[in-house]
């Protein structure tokens, strides 16, 4: 089998963003694996595991972003690549979904191609579809279990999130997949695999090395970014003696307040 | 003349997702602006209900892809269709669910255009919609413009715009599409168990719980559980039974803190929050719940939040419209049996 799996560096969640004359700053928090990708990783080390192959960590980010890269290194990718160049700087997820897939044919041979189910920072959570739909393979997204996979026959089966219910489906790969955090638990990096990232240098892919002549327009701008209003509430403490005088208080108030 | 706006019905098991309706008196509202009439998109087998309902809701035409191929969601296969009907659009929108995430993304790159997901206003900027949309899970907004592929390809969050009100009255000119799809690279084998009550993204109301909920030592387990980590899901379990039963009485549905699913609790489907559903309703009772950055990202634009918790420092409160300190356990049941009485059930 061989795997990409596609990784994002963001901010911490826990980052308190904040934004200032258009520039977004998360303060003096890590930069991070996207929490997503991490289920990605984790399910094609597995798949890698119990099938064989290789697993290349695949990055799209600043010249800089390669600590998320070295971290899926240190959980057991074999390889990881960070594409970047100037020219990508404010590409939307079609322009994003045409260069992921120009490395992905660059790699040649791909069964697989993992992805988390969004990014916790731009949130678009469309890219691997558009990569998938320019490879001209399918796509299954929100994946929470692979309930089978034949290496030989190129097949597998999953089981699917949608809003109401789970979806079986059984597809050919090549494919795309992007997967929940209920897939699995994703391991923390060994030692022997820190030391081993530490020391891995991690190739970087211009334009030229993607085989990118030209990096074609975005077709989205975001010509304002903002703190949404704040929240203008002041908490009204139900008071009482006792748990039931309160739940009795508020129970009232949310009526007299048409809340209900 | 050929209409402007298209508007992508999302429905499963025969009902149309409810943000479809809000999706179409968007269309209806921008064709105020930018004219032309609205296109309404059916996909499916056997879909002659949902097609009429589309009609009541205020579209010219409806256009039907009724066909064994479209009987389950594929994304392959409907983009195809949908990618063909669409093309000559200058907007098309759709209500944000996991299928059209999916399906709007690989239409967009059908159509070489942009795609603007989880939008939850706009605005006009000349003949572009200018959206906004979150990011970084709502800690920030932005406005996107795909100012000049098109059509501009939209998906809205649920609850975001009005629903529109039906006219049983009206009915739209139904368009047969031709549907053709040839070998699909994948093969719906079936579906779970659907989910039981109110889906977490539609709801008025959501009652929900966090870590608090197994934090009850006076409840005793049964003594055929051991295990003390069990024994933390028993009494979480026992938690989470009282907020399933004041969800009950508001016809809520329930969620639940990161901590809370992250501990076994409860199934990641519930999970509010930056690393699960994004939500806002009308109103967002939290219990047990402390209010990580986390969990308020996801449910800090509900309209009215009450916050039930132990700790008076609990962040929670500083968005709450109501508090009460106190322990879940003591106040959800008086509160349950309160509301029960004065709704007359």
């Amino acid at each position: 089998m061989n795997i990409v799996v596609c990784v994002k560096q963001t901010a911490d969640t826990a980052a308190a963003v904040t934004v200032e004359n258009g520039k977004v700053s998360w303060g003096d928090v890590p930069m991070i694996l996207n929490p997503w990708d991490e289920y990605a990783v984790e399910e094609a080390l597995r798949i890698k595991e119990a099938h064989g192959g290789k697993v290349t960590a695949l990055s799209l980010g600043p010249e800089n972003a390669t600590d998320a890269l070295k971290l899926t290194l240190a959980m057991g990718c074999d390889e990881g690549i960070l594409v970047s160049d100037p020219a990508f700087a404010g590409a939307d997820s079609l322009v994003v979904s045409k260069i992921i897939a120009a490395v992905i044919d660059k790699i040649g041979d791909v069964d697989l191609v993992c992805f988390g189910r969004g990014s916790v920072d731009s949130d678009t959570g469309v890219t691997g579809s558009q990569v998938a739909r320019r490879m001209g393979w399918p796509v299954l997204n929100l994946v929470s279990e692979i309930t089978d996979l034949d290496p030989d026959g190129k097949t597998l089966s999953v089981e699917r999130m949608l809003d109401e219910s789970r979806q079986r489906v059984r597809a050919s790969m090549p494919i795309v997949l992007s997967v929940v955090k209920e897939i699995n638990e994703p391991r923390y990096p060994s030692f022997m695999g820190i030391r081993k990232a530490s020391k891995a240098e991690i190739p970087l892919w211009s334009k030229d090395d993607v085989g990118l002549d030209e990096v074609p327009q975005s077709a989205v701008s975001w010509p304002e970014i903002f703190a949404p209003p704040k929240i203008e509430t002041e908490v009204e403490m139900i008071e009482g003696d006792t748990p039931e005088q309160k739940a009795v208080k508020l129970a009232d108030r949310l009526l007299e307040e048409k809340v209900i | 003349m050929a209409n402007k706006i298209f508007v992508y019905i999302d429905h499963f098991e025969g009902r149309v997702v409810p943000a479809s309706l809000e999706a179409l008196g968007v269309g209806r509202e921008m064709a105020k602006t930018i004219g032309g009439g609205v296109s309404a998109v059916v996909l499916g087998q056997n879909i002659d209900d949902i097609v009429q309902q589309a009609g009541e809701y205020g579209t010219d035409e409806v256009h039907k892809g009724d066909d064994t191929a479209l009987k389950d969601y594929r994304g392959e296969a409907y983009a195809s269709v949908l990618s063909a009907v669409a093309a000559d659009a200058d907007v098309l929108l759709f209500p944000t669910t996991g299928r059209t995430r999916e399906l709007a993304g690989l239409v967009a790159v059908d159509l070489e255009t942009g795609i603007i997901p989880d939008v939850i206003d706009y605005e006009f900027d000349g003949s572009s919609v200018l959206a906004t949309r979150p990011v970084y899970a709502g800690k920030l907004l932005t406005k996107v413009v795909c100012a000049e592929s098109r059509p501009q390809i939209l998906t809205l969050r649920s609850r975001a715009f009005f629903k529109p009100e039906a006219d049983s009255g009206h009915s739209a000119e139904i368009v047969d599409i031709g549907v053709d799809i040839g070998d699909m690279a994948t093969e719906v084998i079936g579906y779970g168990e659907s989910q039981a009550g109110v889906s977490l993204t539609d709801a008025a109301i959501i009652v929900s719980g966090g870590r608090g909920v197994s934090n009850n030592a006076s409840l005793e387990s049964p003594a055929d559980i051991s295990d003390e980590a069990e024994q933390e899901i028993w009494r979480a379990q026992q938690g989470f039974k009282l907020i399933q039963e004041l969800a009950d009485v508001l016809s809520a549905a329930v969620g639940a803190s990161r901590a809370a699913v992250d501990a076994n609790y409860i199934a990641y489907d519930n999970q509010v929050g930056q690393t699960g559903k994004v939500v806002s309703p009308d109103l967002y009772i939290a219990a047990g719940i402390s209010g990580a950055i986390q969990h308020l990202a996801g449910m800090r634009t509900s309209k009215t939040i009450v916050a039930i918790n132990k700790d008076a420092d609990a962040p929670i409160f500083k968005l709450a419209r109501f508090g009460i300190v106190g322990d879940l356990f003591d106040v959800l049941p008086p509160l349950t049996q309160a509301l029960r009485e004065r709704m007359g059930l």
